[in-house]
């Protein structure tokens, strides 16, 4: 993990090849989760509460499990008996309680039991078959009421050691960070501003609904099929939920259709896997869209206060912020992530941060892209544009005259290391977008984002063929096109061509433990597995040629995929191909392979600068975004098209997330808009056309100088989008989704 | 569940007729179908009304209107070479109407008798004056649109009815119409108020016209004092504000996930305005 591997030219990464899964995909020929079927195969469904919260009185299967068709019903009673235990250690027991219900439907989606029956249509009318009571109890969804003293209590006892006394039950987690005196700077300041901010949940809207086929004996030996982000996980969660060994259950990742973080846990595999123990025949399960949106993670809905004071050549002199973050019955709003992204990509001398972990009546909230930062972001950069708007500064003067360099200590405490805003900003400023006249009634908008990017567990094999071919196996599911920027790093380790390389997600019992596709760690981390498995092989195939030669092996270097001599000294050979050695290698000492495992930890943070233009309808409210520029430091882009494309993704995520899309809930406590007609996501005509620039700042950390960049992209949007479109309406918009009746609402109050 | 297929309308309204439970008619499916699949409305009985002779049909007659078989498409509706000459509105109305794959499905008479306040063609052809034919088991008879919905998901149609075609009038001379609905999208997406008008002018000044309003009461309105405020007008500004004041007057809206009544009962008026516009111009003979 050091500098002194780096290479400074390259051959094959920065190439954009097409990407080896691209004609499974185009073709329909590629394994999603639904895809999958086995002989004498089940289809389950799950029964679901209608309420926000309720306690279970009673649950009488007696009737659906007379229907001819239906092989076997499961509730809670069919799951291990994980003991409770509150916090972190006890996520197991959250996520049991999550995909089935004990005592009480927490919300309304909630599963309170399944059937698997001889075809899906029956397994579904037998769910109607299923009485249920329900003692319906006192409901809250809103992450402010849900912290107020009148407020029903989802569970006593899940707060943890950080909640400060006299809190609310309902608020599990506490977190605190921040340096200087925040007091002594905003006195020093010209200008203060402090203000709330709201966002809704929203979901990660991925077009591949939750899908899975399970097999598990009574012997306690399993199988199972699904899409996830990752699938270890996976097999580690189930194992735990149904009281079998960890390594008696493999799990095989599918094709997946979009995660964002969302496929980072488990929902409906367990209940699959219980269903085929009781029935003894494998079990598959696909949600429908309804319940994808009202049972499976979408993101954490908040409220924010931000303080912070500004002198009149733009200096920040202190800063403030306030989060509190709902995450649906379960501990695990990211508050604490919230508040530690908020202000990092400033230089701050006094800078205090909070974050709130608040549960309500809602679904299980789960992981979507940089979870956390970009409300916090929405909050503070539309603080700093209304501080630039008011001392008449231009927007990314300020933030290049705050911006944190390497050596900056953190908001959130640690030093930085060698970072990109900087080099972000000068290229937002340098940009034809920037200086690009306006017509009237559009306005721009400026922000910065910040996300911390992550290493993780991670395994990677890499397997040479007789013919010089190459397959490598990894344990990060593909989310973005990591098949391609794993076998580009490959082939510049090996110097044999990107097309003579398969990368392959490995199953559960072909590696050993690798963390979920998360943290925007598969490119870095993943990556420099592949890297290190590589350089293993090659340390092989150097042995090999050395033997032929009859000189030491350290009188060998690898060059363009030949084995050379490393000088005059060590003998006159012409350069011997990998294909060569690989050729006999049965001969010469056996099968030629790499490995590398670690968690690595070097990952380096990620900052991004996006540049939004927006045009409102001042009779209507309606907005477009009439243009849109991201820029973000990628380290070292491996696919340049792919890191594009995680940029783009997330600016089109943002523009849905800033004008359109919220989970909306009724004065019952259940969701609205459960389908996509009225959970609005961007069609493909309200996007303009997204520009991007890749900054290239190399990461320390890694051997090519890769920084992860699939999240950060997602932080910048709601501000960017929000500060366009305040700027174009003349108010401030301080509650997403900025939907057109809420823009018409500010408008007509501001006269 | 029982299925027919019968090949005549009296045959089908028959079917309907001695049918007990819930019973639908199949033709487009794209929202029976949706409404079966997701629990919503399970039917008893299903008659499919796409094997009857003519249901594909577009006529033009020798008076210049226009007869529809009931299961013509919204995109054969759009590709047809003269209809939309006459009533781009109404054409438009229902092209707005869902994906490109529901517009090879869906039907004007499907749309109506689905019952949404929010339906797209509805105003347009309630302005249009476009009438239905309606086989009973007593024989036919022809309703104006807009006395067939009483409510969400209900008509007037008595039991054992079904809608057998559709008439569109002669578009005659100097006339123009003209649909918009607001979405917060570009697309995909299901009208928090829609407008449809249509008028005839002597010279610049209006002589005839029909305004109507979806998605801002229980049912679609036809809107008298909203003609009233621009017949007689050349479309001046005065009567383009008095126009979006009758429009905004004339809603009965609910707050809902999809707008509230403020922003209804506002843009109802600026969209009355602007859809005035349009067809003011194509009147004109503009080709907008």
């Amino acid at each position: 993990m050091a500098l002194d591997d780096r290479k400074s030219e390259f051959t094959f990464v920065g190439t954009r090849p097409d990407r080896p899964d691209g004609l499974d995909k185009v073709t329909g020929r590629a394994k999603f989760g639904a895809d999958m079927s086995a002989p004498g195969m089940l289809h389950g469904a799950i029964l679901r509460s209608p309420h926000a919260h309720a306690r279970i009185v009673k649950i009488d299967t007696s009737k659906a499990e007379e229907h001819k068709d239906v092989k076997a019903i499961v509730t809670r009673a069919d799951f291990a008996d994980v003991p409770f235990k509150p916090g972190l250690e006890g996520e197991f027991w959250n996520v049991l309680e999550n995909v089935m219900a004990g005592d009480k439907a927490l919300y309304d989606g909630h599963a309170v039991a399944a059937v698997a029956a001889t075809s899906a249509l029956a397994a579904r009318d037998a769910l109607k078959l299923i009485e249920v009571e329900y003692d319906v109890l006192p409901h809250v969804t809103d992450v402010d009421k849900a912290m107020a003293a009148d407020a029903p209590v989802i569970r006593e006892g899940a707060a943890d050691y950080s909640v400060p006394q006299g809190m609310h039950p309902n608020v599990v987690r506490y977190h605190e960070s921040g340096h200087g005196d925040v007091e002594a700077g905003f006195a020093e300041a010209d200008l203060v501003i402090e203000d709330s901010f709201v966002t809704e949940a929203t979901h990660q809207g991925y077009i591949e609904p939750h899908a899975c086929l399970g097999a598990l004996g009574s012997d306690g030996k399993g199988e199972l099929w699904c899409c996830t982000q990752g699938h270890w996980i996976v097999q580690k969660t189930c194992a735990a939920l149904l009281g079998i060994e960890t390594s008696q259950l493999r799990v095989t990742a599918s094709e997946i259709g979009g995660g964002f973080g969302g496929k980072t846990t488990v929902f409906i595999e367990p209940v699959a896997l219980a269903l085929s123990r009781k029935a003894n025949r494998p079990v598959k399960i696909v949600m429908s869209r309804s319940e994808v949106f009202r049972a499976t993670g979408p993101t954490a809905s908040a409220s924010m206060d931000v303080k912070i004071g500004m002198k009149k050549d733009g200096t920040i002199t202190a800063a403030q912020g306030i989060f509190r973050l709902q995450g649906g019955a379960f501990p695990g709003a990211p508050g604490d992530m919230t508040a530690m992204c908020a202000f990092a990509p400033y230089d701050l001398t006094n800078v205090r941060q909070v974050g709130y972990d608040v549960m309500s009546n809602r679904p299980k909230q789960a992981a979507y892209r940089a979870p956390g930062a970009p409300m916090g972001a929405f909050a503070v950069e539309s603080v700093l544009d209304e501080l630039c708007n008011q001392l008449d500064l231009d927007p990314v003067d300020v933030r290049l005259k705050n911006a944190a360099q390497e050596g900056t200590k953190a908001s959130y405490g640690p030093r930085y290391e060698r970072i990109g805003l900087v080099e972000t900003l000068e290229a937002a400023k340098a940009h034809p977008h920037y200086s690009a006249p306006l017509e009237p009634g559009q306005g721009r908008g400026i922000s910065c984002g910040f996300w911390f990017n992550h290493g993780g567990e991670t395994s990677v094999s890499l397997a040479l063929s007789e013919d010089g071919s190459a397959q490598v196996m990894v344990g990060t599911p593909d989310i973005g096109g990591s098949r391609a920027s794993m076998a580009l790093m490959a082939a510049e380790v090996l110097g044999i061509p990107y097309e003579n390389i398969r990368v392959t997600i490995a199953d559960t019992a072909s590696l050993g433990y690798n963390d979920v596709s998360h943290g925007s760690r598969v490119t870095y981390a993943s990556g420099l597995a592949t890297i290190k498995a590589a350089k293993h092989a090659v340390e092989k195939l150097c042995e090999r040629a050395a033997a032929k030669w009859g000189i030491p092996v350290d009188a060998v270097k690898w060059q363009d995929g030949c084995a050379v001599p490393s000088g005059p000294n060590a003998g006159d050979f012409d350069p011997m191909p990998l294909a060569d050695i690989t050729a006999d290698m049965g001969r010469t000492g056996g099968p030629i392979s790499g490995h590398f495992e670690a968690t690595p930890e070097g990952a380096g943070v990620s900052f991004g600068t996006h540049i939004v233009d927006a045009e409102v309808d001042p009779e209507t409210g309606k907005t477009s975004i009439t243009r849109y520029t991201v820029i973000q430091d990628a380290g070292k882009a491996i696919h340049p098209t792919y890191v594009e494309g995680q940029f783009q993704g997330g600016a089109a995520q943002g523009i849905g997330w800033a004008l359109n899309e919220e989970y909306i809930y009724g004065d019952d406590g259940r969701l609205q808009n459960s389908i996509f007609l009225d959970y609005r996501i961007p069609v493909a005509s309200d996007l303009p056309m997204i520009d991007t620039v890749i900054v290239e700042v190399p990461n320390p950390g890694h051997p090519f100088g890769v920084r992860g960049v699939g999240e950060t992209g997602i932080v910048p949007p709601l501000a960017a989008i929000a500060n366009a479109v305040s700027n174009a309406a003349g108010v401030r918009m301080k509650q997403l989704p900025m939907s057109p009746p809420r823009i018409l609402a500010a408008l007509k109050a501001n006269g | 569940m029982e299925f027919h297929s019968p090949t005549s309308f009296a045959e089908a309204s028959a079917l309907a007729a001695k049918a007990t439970g819930i019973t639908r008619f199949l033709a487009g499916g794209t929202d029976v179908l949706v409404q079966l699949r997701s629990d919503l409305v399970t039917p008893d009985t299903l008659i499919d009304i796409k094997k009857i002779d003519g249901v594909g049909k577009i006529t033009c007659n020798a008076d210049g209107s226009w007869t529809l078989g009931v299961a013509v498409t919204g995109a054969e509706m759009s590709e047809h070479p003269e209809l939309g000459r006459d009533w781009p509105g109404l054409v438009e109305a229902m092209d707005l109407i869902g994906s490109t794959q529901v517009q090879g499905r869906a039907t004007l008479a499907g749309n109506l008798c689905n019952g949404s306040p929010a339906a797209d063609s509805v105003p347009a052809m309630v302005a249009a004056g476009v009438t239905m034919t309606v086989t009973g088991e007593d024989g036919t008879r022809e309703v104006a649109v807009e006395d067939i919905p009483t409510g969400p998901g209900k008509t007037s149609l008595a039991k054992g009815e079904v809608v057998s075609a559709v008439n569109i009038p002669a578009r005659g001379d100097n006339g123009g119409d003209a649909y918009l609905r607001f979405i917060p999208r570009t697309e995909m997406d299901i009208a928090v108020v829609g407008v449809g008008v249509n008028l005839r002018l002597d010279g610049d000044t209006i002589t005839e016209a029909r305004v109507s309003l979806g998605a801002v009461a229980p049912t679609v309105l036809l809107v008298d004092a909203c003609a009233e405020a621009i017949i007689g007008s050349t479309l001046d500004d005065a009567a383009l504000d008095a126009l979006a004041a009758a429009a905004s007057a004339a809603c009965n809206p609910i707050d809902d996930k999809r707008g509230t009544i403020t922003f209804r009962t506002e843009v109802a008026g600026v969209l009355a305005k602007r859809a005035a516009k349009i067809a003011y111009a194509r009147a004109k003979g503009e080709d907008l």
